[in-house]
């Protein structure tokens, strides 16, 4: 045999031919009573109070623990469910009353309701978790602030199953926040048994080890690969869960992922790119993607006032006249999103408190020609930076702005900055002149969105934006009732602002995509972007 | 003329790793201190605010001087202790040893593949220049070392599981059902042997089976072109010549002769190969969802995870200086030369 150009040529189309001979055997399926679940991302601790703790965590401890209160579900007119976030439901708590003044609230804790050991779930199991939960540094105290809960002498047992908790002022914030995954509840006697003097919330001990009484238990954990949860069925503080196993397994690749739904040995994998989201969904077929867009969240592109030529109006304007923002929303979300531009506000007001929803930005380039002119800048030179961790939506959005800026004399470098670098740089820094952002809150307010993205003091406002209006309208507006009749007006007046200042561009809302087995059915999709197998069933 | 005994040259040969190993603890520990990111910043999370970073950058010790940093290092090393990984939760030296069993049996099974195919394809090579199996040999060592291993490793589960479905699910070392052998030595197929239980064993074989075979095929080029060579050059040596002209069976012309004189440097490239293949482990291990070192590495590089990638490149040097230690002995054993020269 000859290796001559011929062969190769021969060899390497009957390789590409392969596609072509997909001959796929019938689904392999998987076992009635489990869930398979393939993960990119894995969970690597059972405590999401512990320091490195990372995001995948949330989905364990949303099924291994019960918090008070939860969010209800609503369906959406495509028939596909999502939480709801003005339902407040009861999971550990079956009743509360709200105080008069809004300065307290008191929750009812049910008496059937069990820790793994048997031990029944007191007051005092309560008030030791939200101590914990104030008192251990890093993130969970800084969610627990947002519902105006900051220290332990807040949380008060009335009696073993009556548990109180008072706030300095009220808040439409305070009781969602406890339906979030922070305030979770722990056995605390069994967590203080393993706890030491230098370590009294016990976290050695809760990251590796069960201590709740959740809707499922821990049958095995070998961290970095499997973990399967079997049904708790003494479990009293919801419906009980269709399935009796779920079965996570850390998959890091998407290509085999994407191998693993289709062939039908995996049911769920979990957290889709858009790409095989989009190709999966216009395949149709054996797989189904359920994708919604996330609750709160934006990705946008952010403009630097500490950087000249950004800080002058006319300019950030021109900017946002350049995006091509079709290509970005075809080339970057693939589609997997809603659009946040091309709006049409009268007077430059906005139609409604909706949040997030489009801004009155298109791609104007004559528009932009004339407002580089109106502010007297021929053209400058400024840096496009992200985070190369997202790289996925970052880099072809980074690619396509460059390519517009161009069209008004803006040159524009692109900086990749490694994803342990981006949080120093772009965010505590705030050393990146044009940025791509992709914030997202757990609370469904703008007011809530604004107080992590506008305002001068907050990590997130990687624009150094600072606004004396909207400052005083988010400090005002943050806890306020969503009936008060100051409320609306309020959010509308920031949205106009923000809109008019143009420290960032929205793009687009993404989508949380899952592909699933046909069969698969009861899936919710939650404001913390994790799977929440409690209430999935297979048919 | 000084003679050195076996043991002599051993000892010699630990001696001198000494220095390499002291040498590998500085630069690892200056050069991951100079890598971007800030880890206080990274694992200070979310709505981060400057007191919880710096209270973050006390507990992980980052606020002292360099100096002081690297003397706590050291007395935590001498303990055996690589300090806390913080991307994976637990203890470095408990999380490198949970994964390093997983990547050593990967990379064993996939030199055994190579070495399978690569010697003799090598030798018939040798024997029979410009013949198929030449080119044959040719056109294998070409795509060896022009494929990347994670697109061999893709197109394989494309073809074997994806297409015709006899490859099991690329999922990791076991299915989603069979629980892991009990543990002695981290290697599923030879615990599973141990403890009897036949059906793991199968199944940790046959999961080993595609991921060994795409490290496999990255490694044999380097072995089949070295043992090729090594084979065509002793074959035409004088010595070959008078065996065959003494009338010789062509069979122990080629094995006892030949071969074990060719053997030589067929052993430094296997070494070498070892070494790389445990690196080239990284992408292999995330396509096949491998929970081995290279996985976890990648992990702690993105995070700025210190003590992680500390102690992933100093076991990594271990093993390297191991290897070559034993590679070095080997050679005593091949090659009497060694003995008496000095």
């Amino acid at each position: 045999m000859l290796i001559n150009r011929r062969n190769v040529l021969t060899g390497s189309a009957a390789v590409a031919a392969l596609p072509l001979l997909r001959i796929m055997p019938a689904a392999a399926g998987t076992p009635g009573d489990v869930l398979i679940v393939a993960l990119g991302d894995f969970p690597n601790s059972l405590d999401i109070h512990r320091k490195g703790s990372n995001r995948p965590s949330y989905m364990t401890s949303m099924m291994l623990y019960d918090r008070l209160v939860g969010f209800g579900v609503k369906t959406n007119a495509d028939g596909s469910a999502t939480y709801d976030a003005s339902v407040i439901t009861p999971e550990l708590a079956e009743s509360w009353e709200i105080a008069a003044d809004g300065k307290s609230i008191t929750f009812h804790i049910r008496k059937d309701a069990t820790f793994a050991g048997g031990r029944s779930v007191t007051a005092q199991d309560v008030k030791w978790s939200f101590d914990r939960a104030v008192g251990v540094g890093g993130f969970p105290p800084a969610q627990m602030r947002a519902g105006l809960m900051a220290g332990p002498d807040q949380f008060v047992v009335v009696d073993d199953h009556t548990f109180r908790v008072d706030f300095p002022k009220p808040s439409k914030l305070s009781l969602p926040d406890i339906a979030v995954p922070i305030p979770f509840v722990l056995d605390s006697e069994l967590v203080k048994k393993n706890a030491t003097t230098e370590d009294p919330w016990g976290r050695e001990f809760v990251y590796k080890n069960h201590a709740g009484g959740g809707a499922y238990l821990v049958e095995s954990y070998e961290p970095g690969q499997q973990i399967t949860l079997t049904r708790n069925e003494n479990w009293k503080s919801g419906p009980k869960p269709p399935l009796k196993r779920v079965v996570l397994r850390q998959v890091p690749s998407s290509a085999t992922r994407r191998a693993l739904i289709e062939r039908g040995d995996v049911d769920i994998n979990f957290n889709v790119p858009a790409k095989d989201a989009k190709e999966m969904a216009a395949a149709g077929g054996n797989v189904v993607i359920a994708g919604g867009p996330i609750a709160n969240s934006i990705h946008g592109v952010a403009l630097n006032y500490k950087y000249k030529p950004l800080d002058n109006l006319l300019v950030r304007q021109a900017i946002s006249h350049v995006i091509p923002y079709e290509q970005i929303f075809e080339a970057a979300a693939y589609g997997r999103g809603t659009k946040l531009y091309g709006a049409t506000w009268a007077d430059g007001k906005s139609p409604s408190i909706a949040w997030p929803q489009a801004f009155p930005y298109s791609t104007d380039v004559d528009k932009a020609r004339a407002l580089m002119k109106e502010a007297g800048i021929d053209g400058f030179e400024t840096e496009i930076g992200f985070n190369l961790s997202l790289a996925h939506w970052m880099e072809p959005t980074a690619l396509l702005i460059q390519e517009g800026l161009a069209k008004i004399g803006i040159k524009a470098s692109i900086n990749k900055v490694p994803g342990a670098n981006w949080r120093t740089l772009a965010l505590i820094e705030k050393k990146v002149p044009i940025n791509l952002t992709n914030f997202g809150g757990w609370l469904n307010y703008g007011e809530y969105y604004a107080f992590f993205q506008y305002r001068a003091e907050s990590m997130f406002n990687s624009s150094s934006y600072r606004n004396e209006e909207v400052e005083r309208l988010i400090v005002e507006t943050l806890h306020m009732p969503v009936d008060d009749p100051q409320h609306d007006p309020n959010v509308r007046r920031l949205i106009d602002i923000v809109a008019a200042d143009v420290p960032m561009i929205p793009l687009y809302q993404p989508y949380l995509d899952v592909a699933m087995q046909p069969g698969v059915k009861g899936y919710v999709s939650q404001y913390h972007r994790q799977l929440d197998a409690r209430p999935i069933a297979k048919g | 003329m000084a003679v050195r005994t076996r043991t002599g040259l051993v000892l010699a040969r630990m001696l001198q790793a000494l220095p390499t190993i002291a040498g590998v603890i500085v630069v690892t520990f200056v050069m991951t201190r100079m890598l971007p990111g800030d880890p206080a910043v990274y694992f200070a999370g979310p709505m981060a605010t400057p007191e919880s970073i710096a209270e973050i950058r006390h507990q992980l010790g980052l606020d002292r001087s360099l100096f002081e940093q690297f003397w706590v290092y050291l007395g935590d090393l001498a303990r055996g202790d690589l300090g806390m990984s913080l991307v994976a939760g637990g203890p470095v030296t408990e999380e490198i040893m949970r994964r390093l069993p997983a990547s050593m049996e990967l990379t064993m099974f996939g030199l055994a593949f190579a070495l399978g195919v690569a010697l003799p394809l090598g030798v018939l090579a040798a024997t029979r220049p410009n013949s198929w199996v030449d080119h044959l040999c040719r056109l294998i060592v070409t795509l060896g070392v022009s494929l990347p291993t994670f697109f061999t490793g893709l197109l394989l589960i494309y073809v074997f599981y994806y297409l015709a479905g006899i490859a099991p699910a690329p999922v990791g070392r076991l299915d989603f059902i069979t629980p892991p052998p009990p543990h002695l030595t981290g290697f599923y197929t030879f615990d599973a042997l141990i403890a009897g239980q036949f059906a793991t064993f199968w199944g940790a074989l046959t999961q080993l089976v595609l991921p060994a075979v795409s490290l496999g095929v990255f490694a044999l080029a380097p072995i089949a072109r070295m043992t090729r060579g090594a084979m065509l050059q002793v074959l035409s040596s004088d010595f070959i010549r008078a065996a065959r002209a003494a009338g010789l069976k062509p069979r122990t012309v080629l094995v006892t002769y030949a071969f074990r004189n060719a053997l030589l440097p067929v052993l430094t490239t296997v070494g070498i190969v070892f070494s790389f293949m445990l690196g080239a482990n990284v992408l292999v291990e995330k396509v096949f969802a491998w929970p081995g070192l290279g996985s976890f590495a990648l992990e702690a590089l993105v995070a700025s995870d210190y003590a992680s990638i500390q102690g992933f490149v100093l076991t990594m040097t271990m093993m390297f200086v191991v290897l070559n230690l034993i590679i070095d002995i080997l050679y005593t054993l091949v090659d009497r030369r060694l003995e008496v020269s000095g």
